[in-house]
């Protein structure tokens, strides 16, 4: 049946017991996002050491989708580079935009390529990827950030 | 003229929903995985039956021209089959032909109308009634679709007036004692039918009320017009507004209603072609209502569609129509009831209400219910259904909703509270 191809066990695991859920402190950046279609919303925060993420934590209201998806991120960032991230990123929004054409790459995504079954959704589509965009915004605010004080005023 | 031959039909006195669901092929090809489709969308947009879709081709094979300019026979034909659409939709609402501006839907006659009174300011004395500045108050509700919003808060913020709505009550039903109107109030602007709840607030109270300290008012007509008898004249609005692909009619037209003395003396929104009596170089004069208010070559097989789905819904009869869908609308309200962990967001009773009903269920989010509903072949509608400060006023971010037209069945409302049980069971909350 679709629904079980879309609505794999891994994701229902993750929204049953959703990790790192909830906002902590300390963090370098934070970005709130809203899906303007459905008013599913999320606040992430991101917690850097140096080039490595040390947390990510947030708070949100939403569907399976996004609340398991932001779940799945988590796993796949903390502890890993920023530059890893976003690429794992890019893997994932390749996948879930593709229509379901484009073969995952296991290895990058590991248990984000459960959500391979909502690309062929594309009215789910912005749900898997709100906490992603809230992340690649929360990690651009921290670069902001140290650009600012990095750059003297005259240069900006 | 011909289309409207194509378009009359021929009813038997029964209401015979088999018979109508006839006319719409959508209606019997199926979804997903063979499912039948359920359509429970009709609030967001109605399906168009046969003698619609004929109206517009017979048109445009056979009588296609731009309408109001060109004397051959064609542009004559055509111009005679833009204004017979007109008349018979006003004949629907108890209005005249002179009181209804088409529109490219009831959105674009919510702006037409807010743009209207922007231009008041600098447009003379005879506008002043419409015109608004810091002080003046303009009063929506808080169960607005966007559409009936949005526009008042951009007029508000050009020209500095207020804008101050009704609440809603914890039922559902508009909150009359949570705002006075004042001598500064200019514009009340509300619905007819709550696209979310079904509500249907009190208009002749509404209507009074403004009244007393001379204000105007605007009915967004779009959830009533297409699902009962509707007599503008006697709610005694100043302004309506609906859509034609909520009516069994196409996309690209809808109507601004408005009564004869205030469109006679309101200023132009969209200017160009068409509106005008006398151009100059330096400057121009403008036709009289309602071709002062549609500029430029007006959308016109949408207009003759829009007469046949009139046609259409007057032939099986608005009473009928209205009969039939109560009866859809009670029976999902009293399955719903019945299952442990739905909430009806609105009223839970059919009295002052159509045939909109929208629901959240414990532990399923909407749209993990849609999906469900949706693998069920039904078309529901999961979100904030551009009521986004309505949902926050209920503490949620999304509901499911169904909605439901005159070619809807009993068994379509049992196969959407199967779903409701479907999706309980899927996510496993009971």
């Amino acid at each position: 049946m679709q629904l079980e191809q879309m609505y794999q066990e891994i994701i229902l695991d993750h929204y049953r017991n959703p990790h790192r859920r909830g906002l902590r402190e300390p963090y370098d950046g934070e970005s709130f996002q809203v899906n303007p279609t459905c008013g599913d919303e999320v606040t992430l925060r991101v917690a850097l050491d140096g080039d490595t993420v040390t947390d990510v934590s947030y708070d949100a209201m939403g569907c399976s989708i996004s609340q398991a998806a932001t779940s799945v991120l988590t796993d796949l960032v903390v502890g890993r580079t920023v530059g890893d991230s976003l690429s794992t990123m890019d893997s994932f929004v390749e996948m879930i935009q593709s229509r379901g054409e484009v073969e995952p790459d296991e290895d990058a995504l590991s248990d984000a390529v459960a959500f391979a079954g909502v690309a062929k959704y594309p009215a789910r589509v912005k749900c898997a990827l709100l906490g992603w965009m809230a992340f690649k915004d929360a990690v651009g605010r921290v670069r902001e950030d140290d650009s600012d004080a990095e750059q003297p005023v005259e240069a900006r | 003229m011909s289309a409207r031959a194509v378009a009359a039909y021929d009813v038997e006195q029964a209401f015979d929903v088999e018979k109508i669901r006839g006319d719409f092929a959508i209606l019997s090809r199926t979804v997903r995985e063979g499912r039948p489709l359920v359509y429970l969308d009709s609030g967001a947009t109605s399906q168009r039956p046969r003698q619609v879709l004929d109206a517009e081709r017979a048109f445009l094979e056979q009588h296609n021209a731009a309408v109001h300019r060109g004397a051959h026979q064609l542009a004559e034909e055509a111009t005679d089959a833009y204004e017979s659409a007109r008349s018979r939709i006003a004949a629907l609402i108890g209005a005249t032909p002179g009181e209804l501006v088409f529109t490219k839907n009831a959105t674009e006659g919510v702006n037409l109308l807010a743009y209207a009174m922007s231009n008041s300011a600098t447009a003379g004395s005879e506008c002043e009634r419409f015109a608004l500045g810091p002080g003046d108050e303009i009063v929506v509700t808080e169960m607005e679709h966007h559409a009936n919003l949005v526009p008042w808060q951009e007029l508000c913020r050009r020209t500095g007036a207020t804008l101050r709505w009704y609440g809603v009550t914890e039922d559902g039903r508009l909150d009359l004692d949570s705002l006075q109107l004042s001598e500064r109030t200019k514009l009340v602007a509300f619905t007819h039918q709550s696209n979310v709840m079904g509500t249907v607030p009190p208009v002749a109270e509404l209507v009074r009320r403004a009244r007393e300290v001379g204000a105007l008012t605007l009915l967004d007509a779009c959830q009533s017009v297409p699902h009962g008898p509707v007599d503008l004249g006697s709610l005694g609005v100043d302004f309506a507004v609906f859509s034609g692909h909520k009516m069994l009619g196409p996309s690209g037209i809808g109507v601004l209603y408005g009564r004869r003395e205030l469109l006679e003396a309101m200023p132009p929104f969209l200017t160009g072609g068409s509106m005008i009596e006398l151009v100059r170089m330096e400057g121009s004069s403008y036709a009289p209502p309602p071709q002062r208010f549609e500029a430029g070559v007006p959308m016109t097989s949408q207009a003759v569609g829009l007469g046949a789905a009139v046609d259409y819904l007057s032939a099986v009869g608005m009473d009928r129509v209205a009969a039939h869908e109560r009866a859809l609308t009670e029976r999902a309200l009293a399955g719903l009831s019945e299952v442990d962990g739905v909430r009806i967001i609105g009223p839970t009773d059919s009295e002052h209400r159509g045939g909109a009903v929208s629901f959240v269920i414990d532990g399923v989010h909407a749209h993990d219910a849609g999906q469900v509903l949706d693998s069920l072949g039904v078309a529901a509608r999961v979100g904030h259904h551009c009521a986004w400060p309505l949902h926050r006023r209920f503490g949620i971010a999304a509901t499911v909703r169904a909605s439901f037209a005159l070619y809807n069945l009993e068994s379509e409302v049992d196969t959407l509270i199967d779903g409701v049980h479907e999706s309980k069971r899927f996510f496993g909350v009971g």
